[in-house]
């Protein structure tokens, strides 16, 4: 086994990656900004260096100055969390060039998931229902035009390299897409340094499924059930749980399938999750490989009682998955809710000191959280400051103790989306298990929030 | 007349220059804070006289970074 590992990455997924690391007796070194200083990753870790200013790309994205950490620290392995670089396949290949084991598939692996119009390319041919649209890059908005003319109306405009809803928009007609082209491909250029746009027919009225994986270097995969994340904001998750209320038994078995055929068609290895997008009739469609940890994981871990993490690292140590698919069984409900640093009315973010945090603690309520009293939440990161998972026998159970749960979760100093997880969870078309994408739009964005 | 952050963060766009006719509501400044775009937008009619800022810059709440007049 390993004996000591680099977290590259920051906030609370830092803090939960070193927790795990502990349970197995593996060291553990923590890198921070300038602005992360006081950050509990810091602390937690057995050894921590500071690498740079506080943008992200002076400091977190700078690959160099991680890989000279890591060497000076001399780890076996670099575990890169979500989001930063986790998903770049230049870093994994750079810790390749290095001798240090990358926790998490391989670079080509990422590269080919990188492009969302690769990915629809090798999905489609793997026998994976992909939305309909368009199989390469459009050359132009005139292109884009007549392409949208086949497709029929409403369409969503898309960035291949795109995440995060940057690049994203829908449209729906003729007109609304020749405005919306350009911005959106400047902006996919300046965000992500691409700007390959693609065009899926618009499915009304969606669910956001997804299917958590597990494969080893053998090939062997099994999927964890599914996370229901159709509770979003801005293209961005706000509630998930396991399992979804709207899926049975039967499509749990059909889009676990796809999704294990969709990772052994590009020989996936670690823990990956295959996002879907489901109509009202049950029909899904593959949407993108997250070839990572994702945000919302603890809600598969509290279902399956797996840790995730400490899967991630025996695959990558090149350990046989101990698990068949049968030994895979989903017991109780659980929910967790992402809490934003945010305007409850505008989903403006809201950095600020946290003067007063006080959180209610019990069996069957998990936080994941790397901010206390007195944080300084800056507005270099993102606005995600904690998450809270709560498990139930059923999932009316789960919901009612989330309730009250967050009745009792207080944040003072900064604004939070609190009020508006409260009118979710409380709506009786949440909990009937009506969530859709729309959810938020169609039902809190009339009534605002005190 | 200034036009003032309403909160911290690089700036990402502007999109107006000096000379330019604003009216009240319309967006002169594009933040980028906490991964999301924030449109910073004068809050009076008026001539943009000055840019106190620059792409890339950090700014914070309450700096001044159109002045009108």
């Amino acid at each position: 086994m390993f004996t000591k590992i680099l977290i590259a990455n920051r906030g609370e997924i830092a803090a939960r990656i070193i927790r795990t690391c502990k349970k197995m007796g593996i060291k553990t070194v923590a890198i921070y900004s300038e602005a992360d200083i006081n950050s509990p990753h810091v602390e937690m870790a057995d050894e921590s260096y500071l690498i740079g200013p506080p943008r992200v790309n002076e400091s977190y994205l700078k690959m160099e100055k991680i890989m000279e950490v890591a060497l000076q620290a001399n780890v076996d392995a670099i575990h890169p969390g979500y989001g930063l670089l986790s998903e770049n396949p230049e870093f994994s290949k750079k810790c390749a060039e290095n001798n240090i084991v990358f926790i998490g598939p391989s670079p080509s692996t990422i590269s080919q998931m990188g492009s969302k119009i690769e990915a629809r390319k090798l999905m489609s041919h793997a026998g994976v229902p992909i939305v309909p649209g368009t199989d390469a890059p459009l050359a132009d908005v005139e292109e884009a035009v007549r392409e949208a003319k086949n497709i029929g109306y409403p369409i969503m405009l898309k960035a291949s390299a795109g995440g995060g809803g940057i690049g994203m928009q829908r449209v729906d007609d003729e007109e609304g897409l020749r405005r919306a082209f350009q911005g959106n491909q400047k902006r996919a250029k300046d965000f992500f340094g691409d700007g390959a746009m693609f065009l899926e027919k618009l499915i009304l009225n969606p669910r956001h499924i997804e299917i958590q994986l597990l494969a080893d270097k053998e090939g062997n995969t099994v999927y964890l059930g599914e996370r229901e994340c159709s509770i979003q904001r801005r293209h961005q998750k706000v509630i998930e749980e396991a399992p979804s209320p709207f899926i049975d038994e039967l499509t749990r078995k059909e889009m676990g399938g796809a999704a294990v055929r969709a990772a052994q068609a590009i020989g996936y290895e670690n823990a990956g999750t295959v996002e879907f997008i489901m109509d009202e009739h049950k029909n899904f469609y593959f949407l993108e490989v997250n070839t990572r940890l994702q945000v919302e994981h603890p809600v598969t871990e509290e279902v399956t009682g797996l840790d995730l993490v400490e899967q991630q690292i025996r695959i990558a140590n090149g350990e046989t998955l101990t698990i068949s698919q049968k030994d895979v069984q989903l017991n109780g409900h659980a929910i967790e809710v992402r809490i934003y640093a945010e305007d409850p009315n505008t989903f403006f973010p809201s950095p600020g000191t946290i003067t007063s945090f006080s959180i209610p603690s019990g069996e069957n309520i998990r936080h994941e959280l790397a901010v206390g009293q007195g944080s300084v939440v800056t507005p270099f990161y993102d606005p995600m400051i904690a998450k809270l998972i709560v498990k139930g026998l059923t999932r009316n159970e789960a919901i009612k103790s989330m309730g009250k749960v967050l009745e009792q979760y207080k944040v003072e100093g900064i604004k939070t989306n609190i009020p508006t997880l409260k009118r979710i969870v409380n709506h009786p078309e949440y909990i009937s298990g009506n969530t859709t994408t729309s959810f938020i739009d169609s039902y809190l964005k009339t009534a605002k929030v005190n | 007349m200034e036009v003032l952050s309403n909160m911290a963060g690089n700036v990402w766009k502007i999109t107006v220059k000096p000379g330019d006719q604003v009216t009240e509501g319309q967006d002169v400044v594009i933040l980028e804070s906490m991964k999301m775009e924030i449109p910073i937008s004068a809050e009076v009619s008026g001539i943009v006289d000055e840019i106190t800022v620059n792409e890339g810059d950090f700014v914070n709440d309450g700096d001044v970074v159109i002045k009108l007049k």
